[in-house]
């Protein structure tokens, strides 16, 4: 176990070393700089911007530079908005993003997996028709469709709830109904058909023979078996719901991690880019890493020790 | 069978209680921020959407609306402007100028007081002034102070005695100001932040203009909140010396970056005020707001002007007779009312309307239809004869470039359309990320591209000296010794008619004589305001404020 998580760990480190080289590379080569503006500054203003956060020097030396503060745990300066650290910026922005996330994947993971067992319990009768049709509409429709008409009914007609912010516990049910459908009715399908399989299986028919309760059976062996599928697909979720959906975020007005990142290119704030490309990546890999774990927890079948090729 | 069902109902009641239980964590960990949802009119709450956050709040370095805007509130300058757009005083009671207009001795009130109680003095002013040019803090929006005399020079660092820059604290209460040149807008610029006095206590803390508990202000509101990409929150400064003024008790900023949420909110009432200057209504929802809600819509000129250039160091937009004909060939009334909406007006001038002249405004004074004209025929004719001269027998290739945006993009469509129709000419439309799309218009690496330019003051010089040969905002490769003079004589000169003359001459060469720009139209700003907020003024330019703002419910 701890082989395996060391080893993983070495990984991490790699590629993060990797993305952290290679987002360098392609955003220097980016047109522009972050002072850049419709009206021109005068040339000596330039110098005087460019001196100051170290641009004027040959790139490399920028690179080892850069390198160099983030071995010390210093993500530097952001360019655009003055005098504020990358660091703080990242965990201001963070923390928004990552509330409304935490509560889209617990609701995503449990309406998802209720809804699978109720069709797959249910198979081919009402609740599982209505499940599915569900199911299909909630992946077919875009995450930010969904939002605004959310938004329109339920906010700005119906005055139900707030149009944007993030101030009151109200504001969190519409981006987090938004955010969770398209997990929801993936997660449902997913969670039906592995417990469909379960449940016609042959230590299904002898649990049943040998006269185990229902719960029981359900809870050892149709609940852990059939969620194998759906552990798989939590984890990348997790991460991509955590680290803020730009989308939902700018339509409800909600000042997360994605509105920073996108607009941190735009202005070609070269320490807020890296930072947040970094966190990023951290979080990603963590994810993974915890999905691989959590997979051994559940399915004893998987042996840590031999998974180094992960 | 029966157990199946009671444990669908299990289930049913494990998944309810799990999602109830979720909510009812967020209810612990967000019922912080529920104070003020709704205001009850005694209160006084002002509550406007800014669509980007103020980089800083340091009024040495800020340059964008944002900050500028939220500033205004929070500084006052020697003078404030009144919505007339004439100067009146501010932390200045009164001023006394120079005949040669070159010495302006403002008298400042014994009464303006710091937020933290410090008296505001002279001395605050020329700090303020000394650490905004000095070339460590390296502030973009340090020439706004090159009026000042030696404040360039020192600025570049090619002097490093700040006695020698042209502000003097005579006494606690007088300030001297000598000028370069004699520079007539000189007290309209004292009401621009550059300008603004900044406390002394700034110079210990690098990060004071982050935090709102180390900004001290000397304006009518001071900063109690800021919650980085979120919102900002004003209150009144209790030591500003004209708080008896102050109505609004609370000014709440949310930062959101989306013209449609914006406007939502403001239709169910959770804003007071939406759209430009520091935000934005869709430009597709204009029309259905003038439809519904035309009593709360306010469109006004803003002093800034749409325009093409053209490169005109490279074939074939070096003929100026190509660039007259495409310029000749549009229908600008039918682009601003039936592409951009807005209440926009057709341009054929450079200078907008609102900006002052002689004794009107300049565009009074001087008719932009004097420079040019819409002709097909003409157009097609000049085309011709242009070709000719450059020895070809057909247009080139030719592209159009924009920064991505969907009204340039509707924009350009609509006049490359004209173009064809009406010239027979195909060209190009190719949009470019906004960085590469400055890096390439300064570089001259296109052919006819987007442009847009707003007064930083009100006189046509914010204009005009852009064209000159050694302007970095020159984009054209337009070169023109005549042009340089006159913009020259009109910064030397203290009489008005003579500037006013100049610069009237030099637009002329500019447009009629060179058609170096293509302008399109001059802009205007569209908002929505609530019935009942009052006193919010936008002044020529389309800037905002609200300090004297309050509500009538």
């Amino acid at each position: 176990m701890v082989r395996f998580i060391l080893s993983k760990f070495f990984y991490m480190i790699v590629s993060l070393f990797i993305l952290i080289s290679v987002t360098f590379v392609l955003m220097k080569a980016i047109p522009g700089n972050p002072f850049m503006s419709e009206k021109a500054v005068p040339p000596s203003i330039q110098q005087h911007l460019m001196a100051k956060y170290g641009l004027d020097k040959p790139l490399y030396e920028q690179y080892l530079k850069y390198l160099g503060n983030l071995a010390r745990g210093d993500f530097g300066i952001s360019m655009k908005m003055k005098d504020q650290g990358v660091s703080d910026l990242i965990w201001g922005s963070f923390g928004p993003s990552l509330r409304l996330g935490i509560i889209a994947i617990v609701v995503s993971i449990v309406v998802g997996i209720g809804l699978g067992m109720l069709a797959a319990l249910y198979h081919r009768k009402l609740i599982d028709n209505v499940a599915m049709i569900l199911a299909v509409i909630g992946m077919s429709v875009p995450s930010f469709v969904l939002a605004s008409l959310l938004q329109f009914y339920l906010a700005q007609k119906a005055g139900i709830f707030k149009v944007m912010g993030l101030n009151g516990p109200l504001d969190y049910v519409l981006p987090v109904m938004a955010l969770s459908a398209q997990p929801i009715a993936f997660i449902a399908r997913l969670a039906r058909s592995s417990m469909l399989e379960v449940l016609h299986s042959e230590y299904i028919k002898t649990a049943k023979a040998k006269g185990l309760a229902w719960p029981i059976i359900m809870w050892r062996h149709v609940i852990r078996n059939g969620i194998m599928p759906v552990v798989t697909y939590v984890g990348p979720m997790t991460a991509n719901i955590i680290t803020g959906s730009v989308v939902i975020e700018q339509i409800f007005g909600i000042g997360g991690l994605g509105k920073i990142f996108v607009s941190s290119i735009s202005n070609r704030d070269y320490t807020l880019i890296m930072g947040v490309t970094i966190f990023y990546g951290i979080i990603l890999m963590v994810a993974r890493l915890l999905t691989d774990i959590a997979y051994a927890f559940i399915d004893p079948r998987i042996k840590l020790s031999k998974g180094k090729e992960g | 069978m029966k157990k199946k069902s009671m444990l669908a109902l299990l289930t049913l009641l494990l998944i309810a209680g799990t999602v109830l239980a979720a909510c009812g964590s967020v209810k612990k960990t967000a019922s912080s921020g529920k104070s003020g949802e709704v205001a009850p009119a005694a209160e006084q709450v002002f509550r406007i959407n800014f669509s980007s956050e103020p980089p800083t709040l340091d009024p040495g370095i800020a340059q964008d609306n944002a900050a500028i805007t939220v500033l205004h509130a929070m500084y006052e300058g020697l003078t404030n402007v009144d919505s007339s757009g004439k100067s009146i005083p501010g932390v200045a009671e009164t001023w006394d100028i120079s005949q040669d207009g070159k010495t302006y001795t403002f008298h400042l009130r014994k009464d303006a007081k710091w937020s933290n109680g410090d008296p505001v003095t002279a001395n605050d002013f020329v700090f303020a002034w000394d650490r905004a040019l000095k070339p460590d803090l390296a502030s973009p929006y340090a020439y706004q102070l090159y009026y000042v005399k030696n404040a360039q020079a020192y600025n570049e660092g090619k002097i490093t005695d700040a006695s020698q820059v042209g502000v003097k604290a005579v006494d606690d209460y007088t300030l001297e100001v000598q000028l370069e040149n004699a520079t007539p807008y000189f007290l309209n610029l004292t009401s621009f932040v550059t300008y603004f006095p900044v406390h002394k206590s700034v110079k210990d803390n690098e990060k004071w203009a982050a935090d709102p508990s180390t900004m001290i202000v000397n304006g009518p509101f001071k900063l109690t909140n800021w919650t980085k990409g979120a919102s900002l929150e004003l209150v009144p400064n209790e030591n500003y010396w004209d708080k008896k003024d102050i109505k609004l008790t609370k000014i709440q900023i949310s930062i959101v970056n989306s013209g449609a949420t914006e406007l939502a909110s403001y239709r169910s009432g959770q804003l007071d005020f939406a759209g430009k200057p520091v935000g934005e209504i869709p430009a597709d929802q204009i029309d259905a707001v003038k439809k519904e809600l035309p009593s709360e819509l306010s469109i006004k000129g803003v002093a800034t002007t749409y325009y093409y250039l053209f490169n005109v160091t490279a074939k074939p937009f070096d003929n100026v007779k190509i660039r007259r004909a495409l310029t000749m060939a549009i229908d600008r009334q039918k682009l601003v009312s039936q592409v951009t909406k807005g209440g926009e007006l057709p341009a054929f001038g450079f200078v907008p309307p609102g900006i002052i002249g002689e004794k009107q405004e300049f565009r009074t004074e001087h008719k932009d239809t004097d420079l040019l004209s819409e002709n097909v025929d003409q157009a097609k004719q000049l085309l011709a004869e242009g070709l000719k001269e450059e020895g070809l027998t057909a247009f080139p290739k030719v592209t159009l470039t924009y920064n991505t945006g969907e009204n340039h993009k509707k924009i350009a469509q609509a006049i490359t359309d004209m173009w064809k129709t009406n010239l027979g000419i195909d060209v190009t439309l190719e949009n470019q990320e906004w960085g590469v799309f400055l890096e390439n218009r300064r570089n001259l690496n296109y052919q006819i591209a987007r442009a847009g330019w707003g007064a930083d003051y009100n006189d046509p010089m914010s204009f005009l000296d852009i064209f000159t040969s050694t302007s970095g905002n020159n984009d054209t490769g337009f070169k023109n010794a005549e042009y340089d003079s006159l913009v020259k004589q009109a910064y030397a000169s203290n009489d008005a008619k003579t500037r006013m003359d100049a610069m009237n001459k030099a637009e002329q060469i500019l447009i009629k004589d060179n058609n170096v720009i293509m302008p399109i139209y001059y802009y205007s700003n569209t908002a929505l305001i609530k019935p009942y907020v009052k006193g919010v003024i936008i002044d020529y330019a389309g800037n905002i404020f609200f300090d004297r703002a309050y509500i009538e419910k």
